[in-house]
């Protein structure tokens, strides 16, 4: 009695430490994904948004008569940006480098878009045409806080202010005590930028009651004396030269900021842009429809002759030496590497019957190859789930073999198959390698038109774009893997909604 | 064996050995069975009553591996007979599992299928006639023709078997072929299925196995008892349980092995 009393307190201890690791499995691989999401979320995030710079300008139409090519139209739009620029900050067109620096500030062919709305639709002359234009990637990344920007209201009054040479001057608090600023200035040679009303100013040293520095932005006679009352003290994290973004332009933007012209707006372009060498203009469309239409094919190609084949070796053919082999072949082809399938793809499609290079229908023939396998052996496994009771009362019936199988069985088994091929479906979407080997990682601006045209396809795209040498292409990347993730969503949605249904149907 | 019915039988096999693949399960059998009445099999398990009972309908063909030989014939026609489709007898033997199979469909749906694909109805009305008749006859039609719709997997499992006897009915077969019926009921709807047996050797030649002597002697009226895939001993129900020829009835029905 008590010896089966102690077993039992064994047995449930050893129950609940089996539960528990259990618990720790699952707990561990939730951590894992949720973390994994978390991260491409947020480097994504950046790329979701873009900072444009508004501006507005009176239209005037020069050339009455029809619109000008909208490559003009981009000269035109670019003129207008730049001069706008320049009137609110004169002092740059002092030297070349700064001029240079300013337009840099805006990305030329962001006015693509803007052009092209232009010339469908041109304002009237005379009247105000206000348009938005995508700062330049680094500028954008700097906007949205990388490098950091500290920025902290100083609330001394300065007593007066000295232009020595140039623009240096010099910032006078006769009470002293600016060793706090100093202090924070002093870690890793940050640069520090004070901000009176309009004028930026680059401190280049401080004492305890003199603060030296160059004028960046504005006039020093225009600081009024509400300026002088306090200052905002920026701090940008990295020196200049290990950043993208000069001292100059991080102040010119400081300005633009207090005056409401940039604003951070959704980056719809990066689902309607194609493939571009420009970080900020790069998008997914192209990628996307690659991507469809190669899923086209591929469902096209593997799901018709998956299921046949499955079929046919589940309910029809024999069982001998010659469907067992075949049965063995289809397991290992479905270990087989799917760059070994890109092989075959560029040997046998393009190379021997001279199928084009890069297009979706040769990325979607090699993934239905490389999906058959697995759709077969999902499928075989659905079917060989259905009770041998369903088939034996369909064929005691009187039904032929295939009513039996098409009335009953695969209904039955239809929700399986449908698993099973959404999976293989899932994985060739994701797939790269095969398709680097058909060409369609070249580099393709063009949103194609069907599933014979040039293209790329979201995981080749993710690849390229990792590839970047500019910092921005690190959220673009993270993006388009977010819109990849959220195609597999999608899909796995569509086949829980199918499920149901069928289900339904069947009752 | 012994005694022939006086009246021309509805089924007649001679000679009947089956194989599974080398191996031989029945061993020349020879039995008529008489129509408009119930004969039941019975025999230890294994013993190869369910194997014989599927050479009457060819449901052996779907079988991998088995082969009949021997003669089968209904109504003095072979069933293995060249040109003969399987299709064509099994609209003409309908059979009952062991375990109630309805298709995973409404009701309705269930009883009608045999019907549609057998293309006996013109309209929705001839349909809708037999799926009523044939529940009837099935002895399920007042418990269920207020919910044809629902899924024929709601049943209990008595109600299941009497709409699996409804779905073989429904297809006008003139024998039907019952593997131990009632062996995944409770008493209550083995004994309903049991009267409705009883009802339905009005019409069609019943043939049931059961492990159950109380059913055969209950129901039937002639009696197979197999052993070791031989027809060891045929005859009037009652003389099989009174006074059985062999030992090897004789010590099977009193329960000394089996
Ligand atoms: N599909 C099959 N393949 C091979 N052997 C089978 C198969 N079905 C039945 N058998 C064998 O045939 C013999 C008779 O089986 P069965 O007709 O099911 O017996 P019973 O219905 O009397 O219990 C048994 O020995 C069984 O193992
Ligand atoms: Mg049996």
């Amino acid at each position: 009695m008590s010896s089966v009393h102690e077993s039992l307190t064994r047995r449930r201890r050893a129950e609940m430490r089996f539960r528990a690791y259990g618990l720790a499995a699952i707990a561990l691989a939730v951590g894992m994904l949720v973390l994994l999401l978390a991260t491409i979320g947020v480097q994504a995030a950046g790329a979701f948004s873009h900072h444009k710079l508004q501006v507005s300008v009176e239209w005037t139409d020069n050339a009455s008569g029809p619109t000008p090519p909208v490559a003009t139209l981009v000269s035109r739009l670019n003129t207008i940006v730049r001069e706008d620029l320049e009137t609110v900050f004169p002092k740059a067109m002092q030297d070349r480098r700064s001029q240079v620096e300013l337009h840099d500030t805006v990305s030329r062919l962001a006015l693509l878009p803007v052009a092209n709305r232009l010339s469908r639709d041109p304002p009237t002359s005379g009247s105000l045409f206000a348009f938005d234009v995508a700062l330049s990637d680094d500028i954008d990344l700097f906007l949205k806080g990388s490098p950091k920007l500290t920025s902290t209201v100083w609330t001394d009054g300065v007593d007066s202010i000295e232009q020595t040479v140039g623009d240096s001057v010099e910032l006078i608090y006769e009470d002293g005590g600016l060793l706090a600023l100093q202090r924070e200035g002093e870690s890793n040679e940050p640069t520090l930028l004070l901000q009176m009303g309009g004028v930026v100013i680059r401190v280049a040293s401080i004492t305890d009651s003199v603060v030296s520095g160059k004028v960046l932005v504005g006039e020093v006679s225009a600081i009024d004396d509400q300026d002088r009352s306090g200052a905002i003290v920026h701090r940008v994290a990295a020196p200049e030269l290990q950043r993208n973004v000069s001292d100059q332009q991080i102040a010119w933007m400081l300005v633009l900021q207090d005056a409401g012209r940039i604003k951070r707006t959704f980056n719809a372009d990066f689902f309607t842009n194609a493939d571009s060498t420009y970080p900020e203009l790069a998008g997914v469309l192209a990628a996307i429809m690659g991507s469809v239409f190669m899923m086209l094919v591929t469902a096209a190609v593997a799901l018709p002759i998956g299921m046949a084949a499955a079929l046919y070796l589940e309910e029809f053919a024999p069982h001998n030496r010659l469907t067992r082999m075949i049965e063995v072949n289809i397991n290992n082809l479905a270990a087989v590497p799917s760059i070994v399938f890109g092989l075959l793809g560029a040997a046998l499609l393009i190379n021997f019957l001279n199928m084009p290079r890069s297009a979706p229908v040769v990325g979607g023939l090699v993934l239905g190859l490389m999906t058959l396998p697995t759709i077969i052996l999902a499928a075989r496994a659905a079917l060989r789930a259905v009770p041998q009771t369903v088939r034996d009362a369909a064929l005691g019936l009187g039904a032929s073999k295939s009513r039996a199988v098409f009335d009953h069985v695969l209904p039955l088994a239809a929700p399986g198959i449908l698993t099973g091929a959404i999976i293989g479906l899932a994985r060739a979407l994701g797939e790269t390698a095969p398709l680097l080997l058909i060409g369609m990682v070249a580099f393709v601006a063009e949103v194609p038109d069907g599933p014979n045209d040039e293209a790329t396809a979201l995981p080749v795209l993710i690849y390229k774009w990792s590839n970047g040498a500019e910092r921005a292409w690190e959220p673009a990347t993270a993006a388009a893997i977010v819109v990849l993730l959220a195609f597999m969503v999608l899909m796995n949605a569509a086949a829980v909604l199918l499920r149901r249904r069928i289900d339904r149907t069947r009752l | 064996m012994s005694d022939q019915p006086s009246v021309s039988p509805k089924v007649s096999c001679k000679g009947v050995d089956v194989f599974y693949g080398d191996q031989q399960v029945i061993h020349n059998v020879s039995m008529d069975i008489a129509d408009r009445a119930v004969t039941a099999f019975i025999g230890p398990s294994g013993c190869g009553k369910s194997t014989f009972l599927r050479c009457i309908n060819r449901m052996n063909d779907t079988i991998e591996g088995a082969r009949v030989e021997g003669l089968v014939e209904i109504d003095g026609e072979n069933v293995n007979a060249q040109g003969i489709d399987p299709v064509t007898i099994r609209s003409r033997v309908g059979m009952v599992f062991q375990k109630p199979n309805p298709f995973p469909k409404s009701i309705y749906d269930n009883v009608a299928y045999g019907p549609r694909i057998h293309g006996l109805v013109r309209d929705q009305m001839d349909l809708d006639e037999i799926v009523e008749r044939s529940l009837v006859r099935a002895g399920l039609w007042d418990e269920v023709s207020d919910r044809l719709d629902s899924p024929g997997t709601s049943l209990s499992s008595g109600q299941q078997q009497r709409l699996c006897i409804a779905r073989a009915i429904a297809v006008g077969p003139e024998i039907i072929l019952m593997d131990e019926p009632c062996s995944a009921l409770d008493p209550i709807a083995t004994a309903r299925i049991e009267a409705l047996i009883d009802d339905l050797r009005q019409r069609f030649c019943i043939v049931v196995i059961t492990h159950s002597m109380q059913q055969a002697a209950r129901v039937s009226q002639t009696t197979a008892f197999f052993h070791d895939g031989r027809l060891i001993e045929h005859g009037e129900t009652e003389m099989i349980f009174t006074n059985p020829a062999d030992t090897r009835t004789q010590d099977y029905i009193t329960g000394r092995f089996g």
